[in-house]
């Protein structure tokens, strides 16, 4: 009876704490929004109507929804690829990289293997992609593992290095005839297949399945649990004998993977060529949407469709406002800025 | 290859050098007092884009230089509000304050977009008068050039010769403590992230109206990244800055040279020595306390009980 009780009201606070954080969000969005209207102002542009547009195009119309989904898909598996390490207690900065370098390899087999068809060949650039992000991440990995240098720093570093090796393989063997920039078009077998004619592809169906595999696994294995446990306390972790070092350089590894996978789906879908420094940001975009969704799947998902209106929109912004595209990366930093500043509009509420 | 070649090596690595080390002084200051800021590189963009705007509506270079430098520190003390005030993660909000940059920077720079501002005056350096002409050209630099190793040893007398150095230091390797001996551990850090801007600043103020002397989108290309990578190469500190934002720039003014003389080696793999051999020095360095980083880098002063 009591314990009836108790979950009854248990369960009614837990649902009065979701709506006011859904709340505090949903000020926060209208307050980065108020916030770039008068910048708007200010350069002279009515903010109404550029709303307007920014919603017409992405959510007004099947095309548009789909070019959210689009950009969302990337930002989908790069933010788990910094979420994962997290769960240990490591900071994967180097998404980046890690996505170029699986770009990369995916690339060689695409450019490789023209023969095969595609049942062989999608799967073999999966797995080329995967092992790129997952060598990439190998490095600082293994050098956190034996305790030598921090994860962040050299993650970061690397993330320097990895364009600049794509670049070289592209200017020195791989550029297509009429290009120094970039290869040629990939064969169609070494494309991703997309739904129902839009740009959409089908690694928006391995995104969203990573998202549930991760919280299953996260939730309901024993590997999940030595995680949790790691994450909470590394040392206490150890000593129950969780094997703390092949956790960390295996996480991350792991971790790599994905991001790797993250380059093959850009490669293969999205721009079905290798394209020089063809990532803007991507990489850093996941780490700050898995850090704003606290590696949550279900927050994942919804801070990337947010993040993706406003960047498909931006594309608009730039047609019939003349504003430059990278104009709406302000939007982006004010509300990423206002969700990390944790402002409380009601007094005494946190 | 020719006496000339390698002194035109010297004199395009002391240009290209000259705002790697601005920045890199600046990051050394801020992470001085435990704050990593990744966002250099959009504090640098909107200096640099300010600058600009300024110099070209103004068609005064100093003017350009001291707007930009108003630029650093109000984009560094935004971010610093995020990261003291309302303890934020430095990480993401660095990376919150590059992509920042790189929107507005953009709108301020939209109408600049390739316009040609009034650059410094270059100055011969002193004692070369008798030189010819082709080797004197070598060797005319702007006043910020002349400046920046004075401003570097400034920056280590300001950090290891004063009671306000020591008061940043002893935040940056523990805040708590730092607290204990009546240091305002929040304040201390918000002057070092100005003095951080005003270095920011002046690294944009070079490349934009002392080197490149226009503006286009994303033109700092990496270097707030170089940067932060060059503080590690430092170790935290300002004097072996210099020797690292050189070694740094002469890499990279060497393999164009060796590239015009028709060498094969490839560019991209040059341009990623200064981070391989980061990485390297990292792991020889590892492990001893003598040459780590700041105690509590990166990590939030939550206040003292």
């Amino acid at each position: 009876m009591t314990a009836a009780v108790d979950r009854t009201r248990r369960e009614r606070r837990l649902n009065r704490r979701i709506a006011d954080a859904a709340l505090r969000y949903l000020l926060m969005l209208l307050l980065a929004l108020g916030l770039f209207g008068v910048i708007l102002l200010l350069s002279g542009k009515n903010p109404l109507h550029a709303y307007a547009d920014i919603l017409r195009a992405t959510l007004g119309s099947t095309y548009g929804f789909s070019e959210v989904l689009v950009a969302m898909t990337p930002m989908l598996i790069t933010a788990m690829a910094v979420a994962l390490p997290s769960r240990v207690g490591l900071i994967n900065v180097g998404v980046e990289g890690q996505l170029y370098m699986g770009a990369c390899l995916a690339t060689w087999g695409a450019l490789t293997f023209i023969d095969l068809p595609a049942w062989a060949l999608l799967p073999l650039m999966v797995l080329l992609g995967m092992i790129g992000g997952a060598a990439w991440a190998f490095v600082p990995g293994y050098l956190k593992a034996i305790g030598l240098v921090n994860e962040t720093i050299t993650s970061l570093l690397l993330n320097s290095v990895a364009p600049k090796v794509v670049s070289f393989f592209i200017f020195g063997f791989w550029h297509g005839p009429m290009d120094t920039n970039k290869t040629a078009n990939f064969v169609s077998a070494a494309r991703l297949p997309t739904f129902f004619g839009t740009r959409v592809d089908l690694s928006l169906i391995f995104a969203l399945a990573l998202l549930v595999l991760f919280w299953y696994v996260m939730r309901y294995s024993r590997w999940g649990l030595e995680m949790r446990a790691i994450g909470g306390n590394p040392q206490a972790a150890l000593r129950n004998g969780i094997p703390l070092k092949a956790y960390q350089v295996g996480i991350m590894c792991l971790g790599g993977a994905i991001a790797g996978l993250a380059g093959m789906a850009l490669v293969s879908g999205y721009f079905g060529l290798l394209l020089a420094n063809f990532s803007s940001g991507i990489g850093y975009m996941g780490f700050l949407i898995s850090w704003l969704s606290f590696g949550d799947p279900l927050g994942v998902l919804l801070v990337s469709f947010l993040v993706s209106v406003i960047t498909t929109g931006g594309n608009l912004l730039q047609l019939t406002q003349g504003l430059p595209y990278a104009a709406i990366n302000i939007l982006l930093a004010l509300a990423l800025y206002i969700v990390l500043a944790r402002p409380t509009f009601v007094r005494g509420a946190k | 290859m020719t006496l000339l070649a390698i002194l035109g090596i010297i004199s395009s690595a002391i240009y290209s050098g000259t705002s790697l080390l601005y920045a890199t002084l600046g990051e050394v200051v801020g992470e001085r007092a435990g704050i990593v800021n990744l966002g250099l590189e959009g504090v640098m963009l909107v200096s640099a884009a300010v600058g600009v705007a300024v110099t070209s509506r103004t068609g005064n270079p100093y003017l350009g230089i001291l707007a930009a430098l108003l630029a650093g520190v109000l984009m560094n003390l935004l971010f610093g509000y995020l990261v003291i005030t309302r303890k934020a993660n430095q990480l993401a909000s660095g990376l919150a304050t590059m992509f920042l940059g790189f929107g507005v920077s953009a709108l301020i720079g939209k109408d600049v977009v390739g316009v040609r501002i009034a650059a410094l005056p270059r100055l011969l350096l002193p004692g070369l008068e008798g030189l010819p002409r082709v080797y004197s050209s070598l060797f005319r630099f702007d006043i910020l050039v002349f400046l920046a190793v004075p401003v570097a040893i400034l920056v280590w007398w300001l950090l290891f010769r004063t009671r306000w150095g020591l008061g940043v230091r002893a935040v940056g390797e523990n805040a708590d403590i730092a607290y204990a001996s009546g240091r305002n551990p929040l304040w201390l850090r918000y002057q070092a992230l100005l003095v951080a801007g005003l270095l920011s600043g002046l690294a944009a103020a070079h490349l934009t109206i002392a080197y490149t002397m226009t503006w286009t989108e994303y033109m700092t290309g990496g270097r707030g990244f170089i940067a932060v990578a060059l503080v590690i190469f430092s170790k935290w500190h300002p004097l072996r800055a210099i020797a690292g934002a050189l070694i740094f720039s002469a890499a990279v003014a060497l393999q164009l040279a060796l590239q015009a003389a028709g060498v094969q080696v490839s560019p991209f793999l040059l341009d990623t020595l200064p981070y391989v051999l980061t990485i390297l020095a990292l792991i020889a360095w590892g492990g001893t306390r003598r040459h780590s980083a700041p105690a509590s880098l990166g990590r939030v002063y939550l206040g003292t009980e």
